[in-house]
């Protein structure tokens, strides 16, 4: 008799497996699915799928003002909110000719680099869980705590902060701003040696990091990457440098640009970054001009006719928005170019013949934020 | 090169094309069909080397679409901006372009986006498929005079 099944023949041969992960996966941090076609442990093929978190954000600015745009750029990457809305707002005092006063510039870079900070911290305490570490979870968001409590004292909100609009900033900073300010630096300067010492060295982190992920310089032009992602592939994108903006080109800091291409080299690059960020905060703290914090602008702004590109540097990346203007009080299109869009391009060359157990950690050192994906 | 270098650069290697400004950058108007051979030579050629693509985008002026990208050069540091008019037919016909994604991979994301939400289609992109709304959403949003569908019909 014959046998059913002739397990001989098919002995070597290993048949290719869907799996999806996500959209609720822990480990996506947000609702992304990762379509991936494997042969064993091996990823012959990777698609993310995204969507599940579009809000139409650019259709919707059509329907309003300048001013209430900003409102939207909050929600796009809600852990730069601030640079999400100051992109916003320098692209309409380009294009209204509005001039902006020193102490609100000196005010949006510092929380900018609280926001950095904050959004460094927290990457780095979900990529250290993502590979397996819980405690520095806990540690990063007890450093992080302070600075939220910052924002919530200063702008009323923790994440949507909606702080920056064309002309300056909302409101001015509060008296106990500063000392709380240097509080937190003095603190971070005491944690930041700690982290290190507490992952860096471990043997099993450096095993899952080192060599693991690798983006080539030429693969990272070609797919349009930008912010630290880029930085650890060799190639200086560092748009506070470039294209200074907000009073950038006076203050003294380093565009770190390491040429390691590897996850290792992308989390020493957002550490090292931690450390400029404090570097900028410092030459600023004690040096906020006196005056107004806001120009007075109309109420109904309308720009020119015409088209304006304004770029700035992300925690992630470099966040674009493009604003054509029909001369109504209504942007005709406004497009914003997220960092984290043309980063999740990255997927494909990371992971696609790597193994299935470093697909996590290797789109942790990503540092994804889906809300940003989707618009 | 500079801006005004960069104008009269263009100008001179590529004749046929409308050389313009925008608010930030220099603008080149080309047509449809000299679109890969424009990128190409942008890409390639030692003056030039625009290697990134940063931004691709459409927008909509209501008889034509505007395919617009945004090109930087990662040795030089230069930028520019590239636009491609569209005519645009009557839906259900979708306008046609070429892909840039052979010479420039940025350009998958960004061009499913464009043809998720602006209904243009592109030869030759290794998977073009509605990325953000799905294969059943009805029409194109990002289009000017889009008509918004009945969500209790939508969700069923």
């Amino acid at each position: 008799m014959e046998p059913i099944i002739n397990f001989a023949a098919d002995v070597e041969k290993t048949d290719e497996f869907v799996v999806n992960i996500g959209p609720q996966h822990p480990s996506t941090h947000g609702v992304l699915r990762f379509q991936t076609t494997l042969d064993g442990e091996i990823i012959k093929d990777i698609v993310p799928i995204i969507g599940y978190i579009h809000r139409g954000i650019e259709k919707m600015t059509e329907f309003l003002s300048y001013k209430q745009s900003i409102y939207l750029t909050s929600r796009m990457d809600y852990l730069s909110s601030f640079m999400n809305n100051q992109a916003c707002a320098l692209v309409v005092e380009k294009a209204c000719g509005i001039e902006v006063p020193a102490r609100a510039q000196a005010i949006r870079i510092l929380m900018c680099e609280l926001q950095r900070l904050a959004s460094h911290e927290l990457w780095w305490g979900s990529c250290t869980m993502d590979v397996g570490a819980v405690t520095p979870f806990f540690m990063a968001f007890r450093d992080r705590e302070t600075i939220m409590d910052v924002f919530e004292a200063n702008t009323g909100n923790r994440l949507t902060t909606n702080y920056i609009l064309p002309g300056g900033v909302m409101m001015d900073i509060l008296p106990d701003f500063i000392p709380q300010v240097k509080e937190i630096l003095r603190n971070l300067k005491n944690f930041l040696p700690e982290y290190e010492a507490l992952v860096n060295g471990n043997f099993i982190f450096q095993k899952r990091m080192k060599g693991v992920g690798i983006l080539t310089k030429e693969q990272a032009i070609s797919l349009g990457v930008t912010g630290p992602v880029a930085r650890a592939s060799g190639i200086s994108c560092d748009v506070r440098k470039l294209h200074p903006y907000d009073g950038y080109e006076k203050l003294d800091f380093k565009e770190v640009v390491a040429d390691g291409c590897d996850s290792w080299t992308r989390y020493l690059v957002r550490l090292e970054e931690m450390k400029q960020s404090i570097h900028i905060i410092e030459q600023l703290i004690d040096n906020i001009p006196e005056g107004d914090f806001r120009t007075k602008t109309k109420a109904v702004l309308k720009a020119p006719e015409g088209e304006y590109y304004q770029r700035v540097e992300t925690a992630r990346g470099e966040l674009g928005v493009y604003f054509v203007s029909d001369g109504t009080a209504k942007p005709y299109r406004m497009k914003f170019r997220s960092p984290n869009f043309s980063n999740l391009a990255v997927a494909k060359p990371l992971n696609v013949g790597a193994k299935i157990g470093d697909l996590i950690a290797s789109m942790a050192t990503i540092d994804l934020v889906i809300p940003d994906i989707d618009r | 090169m500079n801006r005004e270098e960069l104008k009269a650069y263009l100008t001179e290697t590529f004749p046929t094309a409308t050389i313009g400004d925008t608010f930030d950058f220099p603008l080149i108007v080309v047509a449809k069909e000299n679109l890969l051979e424009v990128v190409g030579k942008l890409k390639n050629a030692p003056e030039t080397k625009m290697d990134f693509l940063f931004c691709e985008t459409a927008v909509d002026r209501i008889e034509q679409f505007e395919i617009v990208y945004h090109l930087t050069s990662t040795t030089y540091r230069h930028d520019m901006v590239l636009k491609v008019m569209l005519d645009k037919p009557e839906l259900p016909e979708l306008p046609k372009i070429d892909s840039v994604y052979s010479l420039l991979e940025a350009a998958e994301f960004y061009e499913n986006e464009i043809f998720d939400l602006f209904g243009v289609t592109f030869d030759g992109h290794p998977n073009l498929r509605r990325m953000i709304l799905g294969d059943e959403w009805p029409g194109y949003p990002l289009r000017k005079g889009y008509e918004y569908p009945d969500i209790e019909q939508t969700l069923k």
